[in-house]
């Protein structure tokens, strides 16, 4: 086990999350059927492949506001276009499509933050606002109910099946995708230069820049990674609910973020873990689903969300401010001896 | 300069696109109805950018500070209330909102300056924490129907200006004052551009950072008066798009994100740029959509040539230098240029 495991950020989630599910199943046994399980991972799928992006982007010392309408506008333009064709085939061409218009809108994010050196948040909150508006105002602003077929059929399409109860509950197939890019996202920041190049912008840019670092060509892939990542999440979202809502998911990208940061990424760069934000996502997703569980009026979410913001941001600083006192007092103490 | 310039073609141009609906006092009216709310809120916004903070919880604490004063007149105010004690109760209500908003802001300079969370992420916190107490104290309901002395400070208009205009300007000018004309101002100034030199030269910045947050909460109750009075409603879910509207006319006004720059003039020209396209937009009856692109478009429009035209000035800069130095050399005389310090051990 390594050195100070246990004050880890992902230790003290993990445990938040095992003591949460504890009172929760205690007060209310439906938290702990497959079906209430099976539901729980099918609402983390969409914002935990958005919290992938947004921890690289994180990671890299930046932060993007804009992915929620990125997914918004690839997923509902991705269906525009193939519902007048009746197209009939594979789901992966919507995949395809969705993820393609994302990566061109992460690109656009990326031009605006690397060749005028503009502030991350201002940009994306720019970007978020324009290609939500032009969605809304050239391309449409009614739902699409018509899916293609694929994508309805993709909304039952499920990993295993368990009957209990004499119900039936599937366990979406979204997840496999979800690990699988959990993977890939940790294999890159953990194992490739890309991902070593990632953490060095995020800890400091100069650096970074000195150690030989392409920090052009490393913003050009994070913004565009993340706008992937997005219309992924886009078709994933649209196929979920069988429907194309154009004012859905914008509003959400807060949320995605907290669990990111709430999963140990720290919002000035350079830390941040797969492991910290899969688990973010989860205790996030468990109090927006299980409160009603409690007895707690839902009303009380944001209230608890708020909280735990706070809580899960206050306590890591403090503790890292205490530290850094009494390391200064040693040094202090060393000198005078 | 550059931005009067911007307010100047957009207000000329739409003069000229619709002189009959865009030159009229209708029109000017109806515009000055319809920025001071979040004109407020961007003066909330502007104080904390300048610290280089930034403040996520301005909508949250309108709506609550709103609620609680909607609340004090629904609830509290004797039905068959008249004369002065409707005015006594209003009063309390706008002292609710205010105190409210003062408390809000409070406990954001607190978790920003005493637990040093960082304020992005301390003031979405206290957004999502805001905005949930109010869901929970209306459980999600709007709070309506006040008396006529509240509507009209939302509706009604002194001589030709309306309330509304009015608080704004009383509260623009005011800030005009606060940073220009006081010590408070100077300091806030001083610490946006650099922290570490403000600290050592003996301002306190945790108390600064708990006063800025503590004025950005009372703008943003004052707001939410605002919107209380002119909806004659209170609801916890009202202006969410605003957060994103206050972070833009900052940013547009000239407000640097990093800290230290921006001024209250900037900050209206900015509003009133924003105002007249959305005017001009609804009369060559643009959607709401296209509004919305639009200012996502300016802002990055600005940013960049805000960008552009400062290297270009810094290169300029270089270049003179340069240019000077190479002068001053060939005065001082060619060996003095070749000479270096250290060079011959």
């Amino acid at each position: 086990m390594p050195r100070g495991f246990f004050r880890k950020t992902e230790f003290v989630v993990a445990l938040t999350i095992g003591a949460l599910c504890l009172v929760i199943g205690t007060v209310n046994p439906i938290f702990f059927t497959v079906g209430n399980l099976f539901d729980l991972v099918r609402n983390s799928i969409v914002p935990g492949i958005f919290a992938l992006g947004v921890l690289i982007v994180i990671a890299s010392g930046g932060i993007d506001v804009s992915f929620t309408a990125v997914a918004a506008f690839s997923m509902f333009v991705t269906a525009k276009v193939l519902v007048p064709y009746h197209f009939e085939g594979t789901i992966l061409l919507p995949f395809a499509i969705s993820a393609t218009i994302g990566l061109v809108l992460g690109l656009l994010n990326a031009v605006f933050i690397s060749f005028f050196k503009l502030d991350t948040l201002i940009v994306t909150l720019g970007t978020q606002s324009m290609y939500r508006g032009f969605m809304l105002a050239f391309i449409g602003a009614m739902e699409i109910t018509n899916l293609p077929p694929a994508m309805i059929r993709f909304s039952r399409f499920f990993l295993v099946e368990v009957t209990q109860n004499r119900a039936t509950y599937g366990l979406h197939f979204g997840i496999v995708i979800l690990v699988v890019a959990a993977i890939l996202v940790s294999l890159l920041l953990r194992k490739t230069m890309l991902g070593r190049g990632i953490y060095a912008l995020g800890g400091d840019r100069t650096a970074a820049e000195r150690a030989g670092f392409n920090i052009r060509a490393l913003q050009f892939f994070i913004y565009g990674f993340v706008g992937f990542l997005a219309g992924v999440g886009g078709i994933i979202h649209s196929s979920l609910v069988r429907t194309a809502r154009p004012f859905d998911l914008v509003g959400t990208e807060l949320n995605v973020i907290a669990a990111v940061v709430l999963g140990g990424a720290r919002i000035t760069g350079g830390h941040g873990s797969v492991v910290g934000t899969l688990l973010g996502v989860t205790l996030v997703v468990i109090i927006n689903n299980s409160l009603i569980l409690l007895g707690i009026s839902s009303f009380w979410q944001q209230v608890v969300l708020g909280a735990l913001i706070l809580l899960g941001t206050g306590i890591p600083t403090l503790q890292a401010r205490f530290r850094a006192r009494r390391a200064s007092v040693l040094v202090a103490e060393e000198g005078a001896g | 300069m550059r931005l009067l310039a911007i307010t100047v073609v957009v207000f000329v141009t739409m003069s000229l696109v619709r002189p009959d609906r865009f030159f009229t006092p209708d029109n000017f009216s109806s515009m000055a109805f319809q920025f001071p709310e979040f004109g407020l809120l961007a003066i909330a916004m502007m104080i904390t950018m300048l610290t280089g903070g930034i403040d996520l919880s301005i909508v949250g604490i309108a709506n609550l500070s709103g609620i609680l004063a909607a609340l004090t007149l629904t609830r509290l105010m004797p039905p068959d209330a008249a004369g002065i004690q409707v005015v006594l109760y209003s009063l309390l209500a706008v002292a609710i909102s205010l105190v409210t908003g003062i408390a809000c802001g409070l406990f954001n300079g607190f978790l920003i300056g005493y637990v040093g969370i960082v304020p992005i992420l301390a003031t979405l916190g206290t957004m999502q924490l805001y905005t949930g107490i109010a869901i929970v104290i209306t459980q999600g309901a709007a709070v309506y129907g006040f008396p006529d002395i509240i509507t009209f400070l939302g509706n009604g208009s002194l001589w030709i200006f309306p309330v509304p205009f009015l608080i704004f300007g009383a509260f623009a000018l005011a800030f005009s004052l606060l940073l220009n004309k006081t010590s408070y101002g100077f300091k806030l100034y001083l610490m946006g551009t650099n922290p570490t030199a403000a600290r050592f030269s003996g301002i306190d910045n945790t108390l600064m950072l708990l006063k800025t947050y503590m004025l950005s909460g009372l703008m943003a109750a004052v707001a939410g008066f605002v919107v209380l009075a002119r909806t004659n409603s209170a609801k916890a879910d009202y202006g969410s798009s605003y957060t994103l509207q206050a972070i833009l006319i900052a940013v547009l006004g000239g407000v640097n994100p990093s800290g230290g720059f921006g001024t209250v003039l900037g900050l209206v020209l900015a509003i009133l740029t924003l105002q007249f396209l959305s005017s001009g937009f609804n009369m060559l009856r643009f959607s709401n959509f296209f509004k919305e692109f639009i200012w996502g478009a300016v802002l990055l429009v600005v940013m960049v040539v805000n960008y552009v035209s400062n290297t270009r000035s810094n290169r300029e800069q270089a270049r003179r230098r340069r240019e000077a130095e190479r002068q001053a050399d060939v005065a001082r005389g060619a060996e003095s240029s070749v000479w270096r310090p250290g060079a011959q051990d």
